[in-house]
């Protein structure tokens, strides 16, 4: 499909319509929504901030390693800047991205409802996330913290100097607002599916945010308490894990892992949703074993949870318990490992068109199977010994989580951009953005493997000599990565005023949400949808594909 | 179903009936979190108590076992009262849903109001952890971690109760107001179940800081 | 100087090479494996690109045979990473019993390490040619973690225990030490390194002006090696008057009890080693061995971590010579 037949179909320009955006015009009708999409775009405006100032701050670290003795920033500043990287970009853009901005658009969306089970509750994860956000931005700003985003005892809770308490009941509150979305989402997949959506019809993106939901639900209690057990260590001087009175830091290591390790799952999962529906649109298949790739989420979200060990095959643990955390480790890879056969072979004989989300799908694979590859190495115990805590680490899991997460919510933000805003983005300059950021990607953190296995260390300001020209090239990448960043951001914002007015399905794509009109009305169909056929049914005449019944009674309009 | 669109029917659900399975799903997932929550805090008890039993025996002979017990029958008492003001709201009785509600309440705050003597009297013996801790012999380190868990895991549990409490006034309100009804009582329902859940964790809390040790 | 653009890093301990070989392997799987995704994923992009907007292509006939013949293989090949990576890394854990012994205190932000014949040294270590050496390590504040690229081993030191590390180098040189556990501002300058020399040139090194001010400081005479010091401060501490090989002495006799399973009084088995040792001198009613009654002061709080580890060392040189306890 070209771009020409996208604006034909629907020629009423946005704005002079009736639909969820147009509902309400004041600060005040977006503060008290209860509107799912808007709570989406609240998220998604918060997350863009979040996002560039870890950003901002990663560029920042990045160009003092330029030089080995770290001429640019002093080592405590050095140390504040890579704790705010981790806890802005994690615990308050990478865990959220997707269920918050595309999981809150959509999801009620693609089951054929009004809204989530429980609005209220929706709108306050906003309130509850801006307010663990904000302490945090405070404690940064105020101070700084830098414990590293681990918090690891006994460092964070008796030797930092720092803000550590503040950034820990940051992180404390935003958990509450995942578990919020989480629970949401749960409830209403299971509760208010439209008539005819069983679950093996439900769209893939579905099935993921159903898996990370359940992580979500049920890692993140267990940081929450052992967040509670920093705070009364290091504030009530309560003894939990200090050594001197006979505990144990490693217990901390175990509690913080047995979150932190699903996490990556939390982050990743809703991504591979999202590349199961770009794949499926843009080379107009059913997806290869549609009920492999539903299972294996949840097979992935089920086995995340006994695997946190692999992070601590040094920490001097048991080596029997390190032994079975590896062996564990590599069951994991085979479902995922599968999940990329699907993708590929879901190309194979199909209708491929290459517009810019589909290149942040191809971007996705490519990383992403780096990413998970050098997992690999780091799940085998020999090899994982000298790895651990080196820039190896931290390449691998850049590529698992950008490469993976990040192009993920990029190439589900521009597929569903237009349905979003009613707005197409510029497509050239989405597809130049993709490429530069794709090539600045490789030459930021490619290099980084070849760092780790000669040795550096993770978290270091300064560094022996010998590791410089490998820095040079990791930090001319980071520039290029952020340049691609700002030239997303820039033609993004000026598709929402002068961008193509899209009609309600521009890909020619399968799925409730491409049956309503973009944006969205309030109450999301006019008539409730039925649904009669399965999941990317491409092959099915698009008119007789969901015939919609009027609604017997409509509360809400 | 939607021949009517009572005002207590929320504008996203269809019908009554999926709304109170939505809520009660809601709150059995939120009581799975909790699980989590207080999961994490019996670990780390768990570890240690198997690191250092001596300690925890010395421990646990230092709370007063008569107004732990006293506590447990209050609790579950609570769990009472709170089960029929659910009954009332059921048969749409306002007066014993109000009657049973602010009993529920009372006994909350009879417990809470015990819990500050028993923390008072650990204050006055030097068993608050922390530079000020003091405990006799060789092990009074690892009691010291004994109290630091004994302070976390009854103060979050405490922070449940308070929290009770709170939302405990909302529904006391409501309830009042005659919201709740035969054709209309999940808020109560929920309340209630998270209300049940708060004393289960003492039913274990109680056991394993007061009992287990003892001879 | 070794590049960094070489593919291995210097390979200076007897299981560097193994390592790589282990890595070699697995980056050639890892290499194999993109390469074929991205082939795959270019090839049918261009191969089935869209020909018109009408293509209507079929739906994917999937039976689960793909998944699970592809599984079945990666599983296989998955397995032998693991078996690979756990006997290289069990071999990597369990140190000669022959190994010369290294104590390490780590703390914010230094290395103080000392050798057999108890010479000191900071952020240096001296190690001869062809020896293995095990490393007992502790951390007097928070969590460092000690890594010698150039012989691929690595190891956490965690305040109030001890743990392990053993090489052999294989050859002689100088190579970097890292901590890498972030442990606070200058964990970038906790860094130093390792002096591979011949064995000569180690004992040389060895006799000549141990660091006599570092020692004193420590607690030990000047050039009292760990053994000497812990057999001084056994004494002292009056620790002989119960641990001895009188019949009915009131502590157990400590001549070979080190790598010795012991029964406790709770009728648990617990093997003698330095983390127990160190336990049952600073918190000595921990773990009582069957047969005694809880009597022994606690000196948590009255020695230091090179006292300590030097009671450890006099303890586990019972097991060689017999000496009295």
């Amino acid at each position: 499909m070209t771009m020409n037949t996208v604006a034909t179909d629907n020629p009423v320009p946005a704005g002079s319509e009736k639909h969820y955006l147009t509902n309400g015009h004041t600060l005040s009708s977006w503060l008290f929504t209860v509107d799912h999409k808007r709570i989406g775009i609240l998220y998604l405006i918060s997350l863009v901030v979040f996002f560039l100032l870890g950003g901002a701050a990663a560029v920042l670290f990045r160009l003092d390693l330029m030089t080995p003795a770290g001429d640019l920033l002093r080592s405590e500043t050095y140390n504040k800047l890579f704790t705010m990287h981790g806890i802005v970009m994690i615990f308050f853009f990478l865990i959220p991205s997707i269920p918050a901005v595309l999981g809150n658009f959509l999801l009620p969306i693609m089951l054929g409802t009004r809204d989530v089970a429980f609005p209220k509750l929706n709108l306050l994860s906003w309130y509850v996330f801006m307010a663990g956000g904000l302490l945090a931005l405070f404690a940064i700003v105020f101070g700084g913290v830098d414990s590293g985003w681990t918090f690891y005892t006994p460092y964070s809770t008796m030797y930092a100097n720092s803000n550590v308490i503040l950034a820990v009941c940051g992180a404390f509150i935003a958990g509450f607002s995942s578990i919020m979305t989480a629970l949401n989402f749960v409830v209403t997949i299971h509760k208010m599916r439209a008539p005819g959506l069983t679950w093996f019809r439900l769209p893939l993106f579905v099935w993921a945010m159903y898996a990370t939901s359940l992580v979500v639900l049920l890692g993140t209690p267990v940081v929450a308490i052992t967040l509670v057990m920093i705070f009364v260590e290091r504030l009530l001087h309560f003894g939990i894990f200090d050594p001197a009175l006979g505990g144990d830091p490693v217990l901390f290591q175990h509690l913080f892992w047995f979150y932190s390790h699903p996490a990556v799952y939390i982050m990743i999962l809703p991504s591979m949703g999202v590349v199961s529906e770009l794949i499926s649109a843009f080379s107009r298949r059913r997806i290869y074993g549609y009920k492999f790739v539903a299972y294996s989420s949840l097979a992935i979200a089920v086995i995340g949870f006994f695997v946190w060990g692999h992070h601590m095959f040094v920490s001097s643990q048991s080596v029997y318990a390190g032994l079975i955390f590896s062996f564990l480790t590599f069951f994991v890879a085979v479902p995922t490992a599968i999940k990329i056969l699907n993708w590929t072979m879901t190309l194979y004989k199909g209708s491929v068109s290459l517009q810019a989300p589909m290149l942040y799908a191809f971007g996705f694979l490519g990383l992403f199977t780096i990413g998970g590859m050098t997992g690999l190495f780091l799940s085998t115990m020999a090899t994982d010994i000298h790895l651990h805590d080196t820039y190896f680490v931290v390449a691998h899991f850049h590529y698992v989580m950008v490469g993976g997460g990040v192009m993920g919510f990029l190439g589900g933000l521009h597929f569903w951009w237009p349905k979003m805003t009613g707005r197409m983005y510029p497509e050239g300059w989405a597809i130049f953005a993709a490429i530069v950021i794709f090539v600045g990607f490789n030459l930021t953190f490619f290099p980084q493997f070849q760092l780790g296995y000669h040795g550096m260390p993770r978290r270091y300001h300064e560094y022996a000599s010998q590791f410089q020209i490998l820095h040079v090239m990791s930090t001319a990448g980071a520039s290029i990565l952020g340049f691609g960043y700002l030239i997303m951001t820039g033609y993004l914002i000026w598709s929402l005023k002068f961008g193509k007015v899209a009609g309600s399905n521009p890909w020619g794509a399968r799925g409730l949400e491409w049956e309503t009109t973009s944006p969205p009305p309030t109450e999301n169909f006019l008539v409730t949808p039925v649904v009669k056929h399965e999941a990317y049914a491409y092959d099915v005449p698009s008119e007789t594909s969901d015939v919609q019944e009027p609604r017997p009674e409509q509360h809400n309009v | 179903m939607s021949d009517s669109h009572p005002s207590h029917l929320a504008h996203q659900f269809d019908h009554v009936e999926q709304q109170r399975q939505a809520s009660t799903m809601g709150i059995w997932l939120f009581l799975i979190t909790e699980i989590m929550f207080f999961g994490g805090l019996f670990t780390g008890y768990i570890v240690y108590r198997t690191m250092y039993p001596e300690a925890w025996t010395a421990g646990s002979h230092e709370l007063d076992i008569a107004l732990g017990g006293f506590n447990t029958a209050v609790l579950i008492f609570s769990s009472l009262t709170m089960a029929l003001a659910v009954h009332a709201a059921q048969v749409s009785n306002r007066r014993n849903q109000v009657l049973f509600i602010a009993a529920t309440m009372i006994l909350g705050l009879v417990f809470l109001g015990v819990k500050v003597v028993e923390y008072s009297a650990k204050f006055e013996h030097h068993l608050i952890p922390g530079p000020n801790f003091h405990f006799p012999g060789d092990i009074g380190t690892h009691v010291q971690l004994f109290f630091s868990f004994y302070f976390t895991m009854t103060g979050m549990h405490a922070v449940h109760m308070i929290i009770g409490e709170g939302i405990m006034l909302w529904l006391l309100i409501n309830a009042a107001k005659g919201r709740y009804h035969k054709d209309y009582y999940n808020p109560v329902e929920v309340v209630g179940l998270y209300w049940h859940f708060v004393d289960i964790v003492w039913i274990f809390l109680f056991p394993l800081l007061y009992l287990i040790g003892r001879h | 100087m070794n590049s960094v653009f070489n593919l291995f890093p210097e390979q200076a301990s007897s299981i560097s090479s193994e390592i790589d070989l282990l890595y070699l392997f697995i980056l050639i799987v890892s290499v194999v494996f993109t390469l074929l995704a991205a082939f795959l994923v270019i090839f049918f992009a261009v191969k089935y690109r869209r020909r018109s907007e009408d293509d209507r292509p079929e739906p994917p006939h999937a039976d689960s045979k793909l998944e699970i013949a592809a599984g079945a293989f990666l599983l296989v090949l998955l397995m032998g990473m693991f078996f690979w990576g756990a006997k290289l890394y069990f071999k990597g854990n369990r140190p000669p019993s022959d190994a010369m012994e290294v104590l390490v205190t780590g703390k914010q932000w230094m290395w103080k390490l000392q050798h057999p014949n108890g010479k000191r040294e900071i952020n240096t270590l001296h190690v001869p040619l062809g020896v293995p050496v095990k490393l007992t390590m502790t951390s007097e504040d928070v969590i460092h973690s000690f890594f010698i690229p150039a012989f691929r081993v690595k190891n956490d030191v965690l305040p109030g225990r001890y743990t392990q590390v053993w090489f052999e180098p294989v050859k002689a040189g100088r190579y970097d030490l890292f901590c890498t556990e972030y442990c606070g501002n200058e964990h970038s300058r906790m860094v130093g390194w390792v002096e591979v020399m011949e064995p000569a040139d180690y004992e040389r090194w060895l006799s000549i002006g141990t660091t006599a001010a570092a020692s004193t400081a420590a607690g030990g005479g000047p050039g009292e090696s760990p053994v000497d010091a812990g057999a001084r401060l056994f004494a002292e501490l009056g620790c002989v008057t119960c641990h001895n090989q009188n019949s009915g002495a009131l502590g157990p006799n400590l001549t070979g009890v080190f790598g010795r399973e012991e029964t406790m009084t709770d009728g648990s088995v617990v093997t003698v080693d330095e983390n127990y040792l160190r336990e049952s001198i600073l918190n000595s009613q921990a773990k009582i061995v069957a047969g005694y009654a809880p009597i022994m002061p606690v000196f948590k709080g009255l020695i230091n971590e090179d006292q300590l580890a030097q009671i450890i060392a006099y303890i586990k040189s019972l097991n060689d010579n017999g000496t009295d306890g």
